[in-house]
């Protein structure tokens, strides 16, 4: 996958550099912050943060938990709605979530209650004596999981704690989906996304097997035979392309590919650093791209995109962390040419600028070059159709090119429920995804007791 | 986890959380959303005889802290505003609903003997589990010749406890008013007549605030106001100074003890528990924040049990008892001194000023060279009074040292200085 990129330098800086560039994002709380923090809730009653929680953490109990000194009554209260509580605590944009919501978000009140810092402090302060939720009797029924993401762990989870035996079936060797591939490395540190799996099979009842891929060598067909009920959390595995000439060339890449690879290796100076690059996207894909290309040493990084700052899928918060090291936003301009040296890499691109022309984007003739030594593409992910290539998986009604579910997250066959990115419903978030897992798990669950019943 | 299950003065509970008598358990609405959200038991605000009290408006003042927060809240409302016919009912239907829950009728009717032998077979026959005195009402009703008025005359508790014990075979608790000189007197007075147990303390006669543009008391009732009865965080030490007094009275020894009086938290309880309530009643909390706060007060007591090794409340229960005596019998040679952890500090000052202006000048304050402030305890001064470490915002930064004086333990009753001692 980096071999595209083999021909470019390492970083100068060694490892124990780099490995502080990479350090916490978002350093945690300790006790006296989380005990001045925690005073400034107002344990609002219809709390508007709940409401703006995909998860529906009930955040003032928690809040107030931590306030009278019960962490762990506090974690529990966030697992009990989010099992993946820390990680959401770390990954979530609570800048347009919860703490956007907070009645103290207003100059008045100075700031929010730092909510995402505080879902944090719980989760890491807890002390379990043993894992805090306990599993009904034993149904007998068993549920294949496909994809260990956010939304399928979740989903298994909450099946195992209603006493399901559940299958997990994931393609690569790891689990914890995009926590563990495809967050940038500052924001989930000390191999969180791991330990956060560790702790959630420690419920039992469920088994994951690796290298099982939809499409490869598993079938939608066969797992609806030999399950109850199958659960598809398939995440986007493809990247958008642009349709351009020599996209394939040396020097362009996916940046989801590139971060995978970051997050997985053990030495940072191995990694290759372009010290021009150009990071073509809008959402915080692009902007956790740009910011680890800048921390490993790169000296040139310009982030591109086709419209307007204020139209970025990034937050207003991921710009600024953007801004803060070093990377140039370039707005109103659209890749036209992927340029290539003699030897047939990537030396720089031609942009056509653009412009909004009664209501729709147009190039306005004139365009520019940026030299750089790669691009990496971060404009959006796709769906793998791959995955759903056997002939049962190929009947599922798509909403577009996502397979469409109703609230329930049920797809359109029976006994078959999809939740997370690759479904059409709700934003792209982790957060989400652990909600539609959640909610999953349940219809699943209320499903399969109303058929013992009417055995 | 820990056990909260209780039993009190031989009444059954699943938790030592139970409303107090008051606007929160007014009515099976209230009740039954109580016993939903978790609450072990409730004691039904009180019960009075036909024709019943009529309220005024407005009802409410209160305290704040520099936060808004509530610190206290004071109340001139009366017993129930509805018949005793309405009460009795639901009273029934919610006890036959919730088999589980204590629920307590708390009663208040002329001090006559007639009156009281009417209404407690009517109360017994609803299937409550018992029931409690209001002999603590402080406005209102002891122009009535009830309320607070009974409670503040040790011979008419015991005389009416005496008849609830005789038209009653239900379990008796006399509430204690804290308005008295010595709230002992009461205490042992219910204990003669016969009383299952006490709760105390009721709401302390109080005025929160003056308007002064209008120049009238809140809560504001046209152009006037009276006195109410005050509650919440605030009135918790004077709760637990009374619960101790009973607690370790030789006369009232074992008496089963109802702790009321601000609390809000799980730790508030376990501090009641620990100086010997075998239960406890909340209210102001409730009426601030709502039914909800009762499972974090379950969870955060019973994380707390079993981090201590504690299986039921019997287990700690009354343990700090031992520990409260009085002045007297203090170690006059114990010596702790003021330290400050100079990495904790913030600089604020605070220590400092409390010291130098109102204690006794034994925290310096130096001047150093990038223009702020190192606080330093002049030992020699320090009398160890603990105002530096009260007024410090930063939770472990000063610490009380204790000092190894190489005297023994010594009493102010055999003192040298003392010209009364007791000759040993």
């Amino acid at each position: 996958m980096i071999d595209t990129l083999s021909h470019l330098p390492r970083p100068d800086a060694d490892a124990t550099e780099l490995a502080k560039n990479f350090s916490d994002l978002a350093p945690p709380l300790n006790a006296r912050q989380a005990a001045l923090e925690s005073a400034r809730c107002l344990y609002c009653y219809d709390a508007p943060c709940i409401n703006a929680c995909p998860s529906d953490i009930d955040i003032p109990s928690f809040i107030g938990s931590i306030s009278h000194d019960n962490v762990t009554g506090a974690a529990q209260t966030i697992l009990s709605a989010n099992i993946l509580g820390g990680s959401c605590a770390r990954v979530c944009p609570t800048e347009i979530l919860c703490q956007q919501a907070c009645v103290r978000n207003n100059e008045k009140e100075c700031a929010p209650v730092l909510i995402g810092l505080l879902q944090r402090y719980a989760i890491d302060n807890a002390q379990f004596s043993e894992h805090p939720f306990k599993r009904s009797a034993a149904t007998g029924k068993r549920i294949a999981v496909v994809g260990a993401g956010p939304a399928g762990l979740s989903c298994a989870h909450r099946l195992a704690m209603h006493g399901h035996e559940v299958v997990i079936f994931e393609a690569r060797e790891k689990s914890g989906g995009l926590n563990e591939y495809g967050i940038a490395k500052y924001k989930l540190v000390d191999d969180f996304a791991q330990k956060e799996v560790d702790f959630l099979l420690q419920i039992g009842g469920i088994e994951i097997r690796h290298g099982q891929k939809l499409g490869d060598n598993l079938t939608l067909t066969e797992l609806h035979q030999q399950f109850d009920s199958v659960f598809l959390g398939l995440g986007l595995a493809a990247s958008k392309q642009l349709g351009l000439a020599d996209e394939n060339a040396a020097g362009l890449m996916a940046a989801t590919d590139y971060i995978r690879e970051l997050r997985q290796t053990d030495d940072l100076s191995q990694l290759p650093v372009a010290n021009r690059c150009i990071v073509l996207g809008a959402g915080n894909t692009a902007i956790d791209m740009a910011v680890q290309m800048a921390k490993l040493g790169a000296r040139d990084v310009n982030l591109v995109y086709r419209r307007g700052l204020s139209d970025m899928g990034a937050t207003d918060h991921e710009q600024h962390i953007a801004k803060d090291n070093q990377v140039r936003l370039l707005t109103w301009a659209q890749p036209e040419t992927v340029l290539l040296d003699d030897a047939g890499k990537v030396r720089g691109m031609r942009f056509a600028k653009t412009r909004m022309e009664n209501g729709r984007l147009s190039t306005t003739g004139e365009t520019f070059e940026l030299a750089a030594d790669a691009i990496f593409k971060a404009i959006g992910q796709a769906f793998d159709n791959n995955s759903l290539s056997d002939p049962l998986a190929a009947e599922l009604k798509r909403a577009g090119e996502r397979i469409w579910v109703d609230e329930n997250l049920r797809t359109s066959i029976a006994g078959v429920y999809a939740g997370g990115d690759c479904t059409s419903l709700d934003q792209d978030l982790t957060v989400q995804a652990v909600q539609h897992g959640k909610l999953a798990a349940e219809a699943i669950h209320s499903t399969l007791s109303l058929k013992v019943e009417a055995a | 986890m820990a056990d909260l299950s209780i039993e009190f003065a031989g009444i059954k509970s699943p938790n030592p959380f139970w409303l107090a008598s008051a606007p929160p358990t007014d009515k099976a609405y209230n009740v039954v959303r109580a016993y939903e959200a978790g609450w072990g038991g409730v004691v039904w605000k009180t019960l009075g005889e036909d024709p019943a009290a009529v309220n005024v408006s407005s009802r409410y003042s209160a305290l704040y802290g520099p936060n808004r927060e509530v610190m206290g809240i004071n109340n001139i409302e009366l017993i129930t505003d509805r018949s005793l016919e309405i009460n009795l009912r639901e009273i029934t239907q919610v006890k036959k609903d919730w088999p589980d829950r204590a629920l307590i009728v708390s009663l208040m009717v002329p001090c006559v003997e007639e009156s009281w032998k009417y209404i407690l077979p009517l109360v017994e026959a609803t299937g409550a589990d018992g029931i409690e005195l209001n002999f603590g009402c402080p406005h209102g009703m002891p122009e009535r010749g009830m309320g607070a008025a009974v409670g503040q005359v040790p011979e008419y508790v015991e005389m009416v406890t005496r008849w609830c014990k005789t038209y009653s075979s239900l379990p008796v608790i006399v509430k204690l008013t804290p308005n008295i000189t010595d709230v002992r007197l009461s205490a042992r007075a219910a204990h003669r007549g016969g009383a299952d147990a006490v709760s105390l303390i009721n709401t302390i006669n109080s005025i929160t605030s003056i308007d002064l543009d209008m120049m009238v008391a809140h809560p504001i009732v046209g152009s006037q106001s009276t006195h109410g009865g005050y509650c919440g965080a605030a009135v918790k030490p004077i709760a637990l100074n009374m619960v101790a007094e009973i607690a370790r009275d030789p006369e009232t020894r074992g008496l089963p003890i109802c702790g009321i009086g601000g609390i809000g938290t799980w730790r508030d309880a376990a501090e009641f528990v620990a100086l010997g309530c075998g239960a406890v009643q909340v209210c102001t909390a409730a009426m601030l924040h709502g039914f909800r706060i009762v499972e974090d007060m379950k969870d955060g007591l019973s994380r707390w049990m079993d981090s201590k090794g504690y299986t039921s409340l019997n287990d700690f229960s009354g343990r700090a008892v031992g520990n409260t005596t009085d002045w007297k019998y203090l170690d006059i040679n114990y010596q702790v001194i003021a330290k400050i952890d100079q990495d904790a500090c913030i600089g604020c000052g605070r220590c400092h000023i409390a010291c130098e202006d109102t204690s006794h000048q034994a925290i310096a304050s130096l001047k150093q060279e990038d223009g702020t402030h190192k606080y330093e305890v002049i030992d020699d001064e320090c009398v160890g009074c603990n105002l530096c470490q009260i007024t410090c915002p930063v939770d472990d930064c000063i610490e009380m040292v204790v000092q190894d004086t190489g005297k023994p333990y010594l009493n102010w009753n055999e003192d040298p200085r003392n010209p009364y001692r007791v000759a040993s």
